[in-house]
Parts: C-alpha cells; sequence; structure tokens
C-alpha cells in the first residue's frame, strides 16, 4: 500500500510538470504556432520567470538576494511582466529581420542570461542555486498539498487555453495567421505587421516566464541550468512540433506525451549500472532528436492539425497579391 | 605592455583565426542554402573528436590528422545534409533551421555516447613557450594555430576566385534563380558549400582543441561568437566573415584587459557577452554587416 501511495505521489508530481511544459508548449505556440517567430531561447525566458518568482517570494537568506517575502501569485506576476519585457527588448531588435535572426538572438539571450545567473553571486547564489522556494499548498497535509498544486497547474492551462483559443478565432488571431501565411499581403491591408508580431513574441514570452515561476515553486528550487538548450528549449520545441503547432490542443496534448514518455525513460534509464546509464541519457536525447526529425519530414503537421478558418466558397476570392508576382 | 601582448593580444589573434574559419561555413550555408545552421557548432565538435580518434589509432601529430579529420567531418556532413536537410528543402527555410537545431543535440549526444563527456587533451605534457627578448612569450602552438588558419584562408580565397566551383557558390549565393537559370548544378553548389563549411569547421575544431582541450560543449560554447562574426562580416560574404571571426575574437580577449584602472573592463566569466554585445549592436545599426551582406 505504502508503494503505491509513492507511485501515486510521484504520478501527481510528474502530471504537474507536464502541465507546466504544457504552459511553456501554449507560450511558444503563440510565437510559433500562431505567428511564425522562432524561438531558440524558450529556457531563458522560463529561467528570468523562474529566478524573478523566487527572489522575490522566498524568504531572507545570506547566499541571494531576497527577504522580501511576497506572496506566490504576486512573485509569478513579476515574473511574468520580467519576461514579457526582456520579449519585448529582443523584439524591438530582430522582429523587422528575418526568423533567422531572431533565432540567432534568442540563443543569445539565453546564453547571457546563464552566464549572469552563474555569476552574479549575490543575487542568485550562483552555481548552487536558490532552494526553499514557497510552494502553493506548502501547509495542507500531505497527499492534497501536491494534488493542489497539480489541480492550481492544470486550472492555468484550461484558463490560458479557453483564452488563447479566443484570442485565435479574434480578429487578433486571425491577422496574426495572415502574417505567417502571407507577410506582404498582410501589410498591403494596412496591419502594422511588426507591432503585431512584437505583441505575440511579448505574450508567449510572458507565458514562458509563468512556466518558469511555476516550475520554480513547483520543486522549490532552481539553478542556471534550466536555461541549458537540452532541458527547457528543445523539449518544449519537440512538443510543440509533435503535438501539431498552430493548434493549442496540440501543444497541451504533446507536452503531456513527451514528457511522459521522456520522464518513463528517465526512470527506466536510472535503472541501468551507472556506466550505461549515463550513455542511456545520451541515448535519450539523440532519440529525441531524431523523433524531432522524423516528424518534420514525415508528419510536418504533428498530431493535432491546426483548424484552418471556416470560409463558405462564395466568400472566397483570390488573394489580391501574390507572393510569386509582388517580389 | 607586454602583459597585454602576452595575455590578451596573441590569445585574441589565435581565437579570432579559429572563430574566422567556423564562420566561413556559417556565412556560407546562411547565404547559400538560406538558413543558421545552429548545427555548425557540433561540427566543429565533431572535427576535434575525430582527431582525437585518429591521434589514438595511429600515434601521429595532431596536425598531420587534421586534413583527414577535415574529409571525414565532411563526409559525416554530406550524409547529415542528405538524411536530414534536403528533404525539407523545397519548404519554408525556418523548418531547416528547427532541423538543425534537433540535428545539433543529435550530434552532441552521439558524441558524448562514443568519447565521453569528460575533458580531454590531444596530447600530454606542458608546451613551452619561446622567450623573445627576455619578457615576450610566444607559445608555438599559437604560431602553428595562426599559420594553419591563414593557410586554409588562403585556399578558400583561391577556391572563390580561381575555380569554377567557387564562382558558381558566389553565384547562388548572390541569386539563386539566376544560378540555376545559367545552368548551374545547385545540387553539386550545395554541396561543395556543405564539404567547404564542414572542411573548416573540423580544422577549427581541431586547432581550437589542440589550443586547449576538447569538451562535448565546445563546439556549441563558440556557436554564438561564431554566428556573430558572420552577422558582423555580412551574411554570405566569406572575406567579411574573416574579418569578422578576427574582430570577434580580439573583442573577446582585449575586453578583459585593464583599460581603466586595475580591474578587467570586463570581467571574465563575461567573455562570452563580448560577442554578443557586438552581434546585437549590428543587428541594430547595420544588420548587413561591415561587408554589405544579404538582410533576409
Amino acid at each position: 500500500m505504502d508503494q503505491l501511495y509513492g507511485i501515486f505521489l510521484y504520478a501527481v508530481f510528474l502530471l504537474t510538470m507536464g502541465g507546466i511544459y504544457a504552459v511553456l508548449a501554449l507560450g511558444l505556440n503563440i510565437q510559433w504556432g500562431f505567428t511564425g517567430l522562432f524561438n531558440a531561447g524558450v529556457g531563458g525566458f522560463f529561467a528570468i520567470g523562474a529566478y524573478v518568482s523566487a527572489i522575490l517570494t522566498s524568504a531572507a537568506s545570506a547566499r541571494h538576494l531576497g527577504g522580501y517575502d511576497l506572496p506566490v501569485p504576486a512573485g509569478i506576476c513579476a515574473a511574468m511582466i520580467a519576461s514579457a519585457l526582456v520579449a519585448w527588448g529582443i523584439g524591438r531588435i530582430c522582429i523587422r529581420l528575418r526568423s533567422d535572426y531572431l533565432a540567432i538572438a534568442t540563443l543569445g539571450i539565453a546564453e547571457i542570461l546563464r552566464l549572469v545567473l552563474k555569476n552574479e553571486i549575490w543575487a542568485t547564489n550562483g552555481a548552487r542555486g536558490i532552494s526553499r522556494i514557497p510552494k502553493p499548498f506548502e501547509h495542507v497535509a500531505e497527499p492534497w498539498n501536491q494534488v493542489g498544486m497539480l489541480l492550481l497547474v492544470f486550472a492555468i492551462v484550461l484558463v490560458l487555453y479557453v483564452l488563447l483559443e479566443r484570442a485565435r478565432r479574434s480578429p487578433w488571431g486571425r491577422v496574426m495567421a495572415a502574417i505567417r501565411e502571407n507577410e506582404d499581403a498582410a501589410r498591403a491591408a494596412g496591419k502594422d505587421v511588426e507591432r503585431l508580431r512584437i505583441e505575440a513574441f511579448i505574450l508567449g514570452g510572458a507565458l514562458m516566464g509563468l512556466g518558469g515561476a511555476l516550475m520554480a515553486h513547483h520543486i522549490k528550487f532552481i539553478e542556471p541550468n534550466v536555461a541549458e538548450p537540452v532541458s527547457a528549449t528543445f523539449l518544449v520545441w519537440v512538443m510543440l512540433v509533435i503535438g501539431g503547432s498552430g493548434n493549442n490542443r496540440g501543444a497541451i496534448f504533446g507536452a503531456i506525451l513527451v514528457w511522459t514518455i521522456w520522464s518513463a525513460t528517465e526512470i527506466l534509464t536510472t535503472r541501468l549500472p551507472s556506466e550505461w546509464a549515463t550513455k542511456a541519457a545520451y541515448l535519450r536525447i539523440f532519440l529525441v532528436g531524431l523523433a524531432l526529425q522524423i516528424i518534420l519530414q514525415k508528419f510536418p503537421e504533428g498530431i493535432f492539425r491546426e483548424r484552418r478558418f471556416q470560409t463558405s466558397a462564395a466568400s472566397v476570392h483570390p488573394p489580391p497579391f501574390n507572393r510569386e508576382n509582388t517580389s | 605592455m607586454i602583459e597585454f601582448v602576452n595575455f590578451h593580444l596573441v590569445p585574441g589573434l589565435v581565437l579570432g583565426s579559429i572563430y574566422a574559419l567556423g564562420a566561413i561555413g556559417v556565412t556560407l550555408t546562411f547565404g547559400i542554402l538560406r538558413f543558421a545552421n545552429f548545427a555548425h557548432g557540433e561540427t566543429m565538435t565533431l572535427g576535434a573528436y575525430f582527431t582525437l580518434a585518429l591521434i589514438a589509432l595511429t600515434g601521429l601529430h595532431p596536425l598531420l590528422l587534421v586534413p583527414v579529420a577535415m574529409a571525414l567531418t565532411a563526409l559525416a556532413v554530406l550524409g547529415m545534409d542528405r538524411l536530414f536537410f534536403r528533404p525539407l528543402r523545397h519548404g519554408p527555410t525556418i523548418i531547416l533551421v528547427i532541423a538543425s537545431f534537433g540535428l545539433m543535440l543529435m550530434v552532441r549526444s552521439l558524441v558524448q555516447i562514443v568519447w565521453g563527456a569528460k575533458l580531454q587533451t590531444f596530447s600530454k605534457g606542458i608546451d613551452l613557450p619561446w622567450v623573445l627578448l627576455d619578457t615576450l612569450r610566444i607559445f608555438p602552438k599559437h604560431v602553428v594555430i595562426i599559420g594553419a588558419a591563414l593557410g586554409l584562408m588562403a585556399a578558400v580565397h583561391l577556391l572563390l576566385s580561381r575555380t569554377r566551383a567557387g564562382k558558381a557558390m558566389r553565384a547562388m549565393a548572390d541569386s539563386p534563380d539566376l544560378a540555376r537559370l545559367t545552368g548551374i548544378d545547385t545540387e553539386r553548389v550545395i554541396r561543395t558549400t556543405w564539404i567547404v563549411g564542414a572542411g573548416l569547421a573540423a580544422a577549427a575544431g581541431a586547432l581550437l582543441a589542440y589550443d586547449t582541450h576538447l569538451h562535448t560543449n565546445m563546439g556549441f560554447r563558440v556557436l554564438l561568437p561564431i554566428f556573430a562574426a558572420a552577422l558582423l562580416g555580412g551574411i554570405g560574404r566569406p572575406y567579411g566573415a574573416m574579418a569578422g571571426g578576427l574582430v570577434i575574437g580580439m573583442a573577446e580577449e582585449l575586453s578583459t584587459y585593464p583599460w581603466i584602472g586595475t580591474e578587467p573592463l570586463v570581467p571574465p566569466g563575461y567573455k562570452a557577452g563580448v560577442a554578443f554585445a557586438i552581434m546585437v549592436a549590428i543587428l541594430i545599426w547595420r544588420p548587413s554587416g561591415l561587408f554589405r551582406g544579404r538582410v533576409f
């Protein structure tokens, strides 16, 4: 019975992690799925959120900046604002250039951020990280604190899903799809392409900050390597591409599916003898990369296809501007 | 002054030549295949580890084996292109960026599986510097690295300016449609691009490992400075990439010199941030780079 109880607690913990990854995947879906903006620094936005919320809410410590003792919701809001501000800065610089430049710049900001987190020991405790971050429902009795966190995370995912679905169907979301499909036509229709793109980038960045803050509170510990491309950025990309970019349900489903496979294989590999365990961990990354390549080539739409807007046959006109003709 | 030369100027030149070799490949693939190749850093790692394996196999001096490692790396990259980039070539180029991002982690994890994640070196022992004028210390390995890099850059210059393949590459970097119309075999140009880029990356990786050590993260660590160098020089401009590499390498090493007062201008922990700062400045003020490259 005790063993079953332990498995139950572990499953709740893992499912909560899956939900947090779903928040990250929804954020990336706004940037990449809706608008076609490549963010190679998901881990960077995630780390900003995690550190801001951790520093604002944790108790005073001699090892790092802190002691503000703010309530967790305030920390989470501050985390989202901080990530949004960084997204705004990067967006201002790169958004008018092609997506490749944005990819390079976001990778760069994630790397720089990792340097800051490692070197500014007075604020972040360097490589040792910040521990004892407060967790919601911490003072409730044993199974219910974990279940409470799980319900909280999934409530957030549900609210985000409903809001983002409405955004997707709204004029704003339709303009985003228009920009992604044919930028020149959207511009010709009088849309401020740069501004809308920056809006999408900021919104996605804020959600990644939210995901980071939730993760910090969930595992109660945060260190600079969370911004590493493998752990955050790459996994979130694989989740979105497998689930189906452009589809919010796909983002959530992909996040939970990939996270389940990822953590299940982790349990398997840690049972191997130590020499094989490290090799198997690398093999796991290799296989996830291979899965990504296969999806990109064979199933580019992912599991959930993007649902296009319904247009009746009568209202379909030939597009006034065609890329081949204008350029 | 002597300290400046010994610890900042010479290392800056060495690092700059290594970045220059790496940046040529990035700028060529960006200019000709139209995407930012995130796997380029791992190509450097692969070249360094191929050299290590060849040393274990033959026991020869690393520099003699670098050409073999360059050929092996080029073959490996041609295989990757066939498997992972060619099937996606006709879709949007941003999908190629995602594929290269995935490939970056695949190559790195393969290197970690085969060679392990520990630090390794080509040879044990200490490289003693030549001491000139009592205080000027020149390490033989640094002379070798700069010499090898200059030689390779001269070879690239000859290839681009004197051979048909090089001219076809430049034509395709300028306008792929026009190149195709004039009867240039684009797939062949793409193969040449991969071979040149991968060969130079392998040499850069091996030289970097010869200067310091091998680590599975070594390629990823220099990816950002190399992108910065390619952007600084202008995308599709190989000579720009050489100049950009030198500037970025020098800037990184010179930034830690105590220009004002006695403290380093930039704390050594932030050396990698210098390349990023330069890159952001270019993206804001001159996205076409110093040599008027393309802006997509």
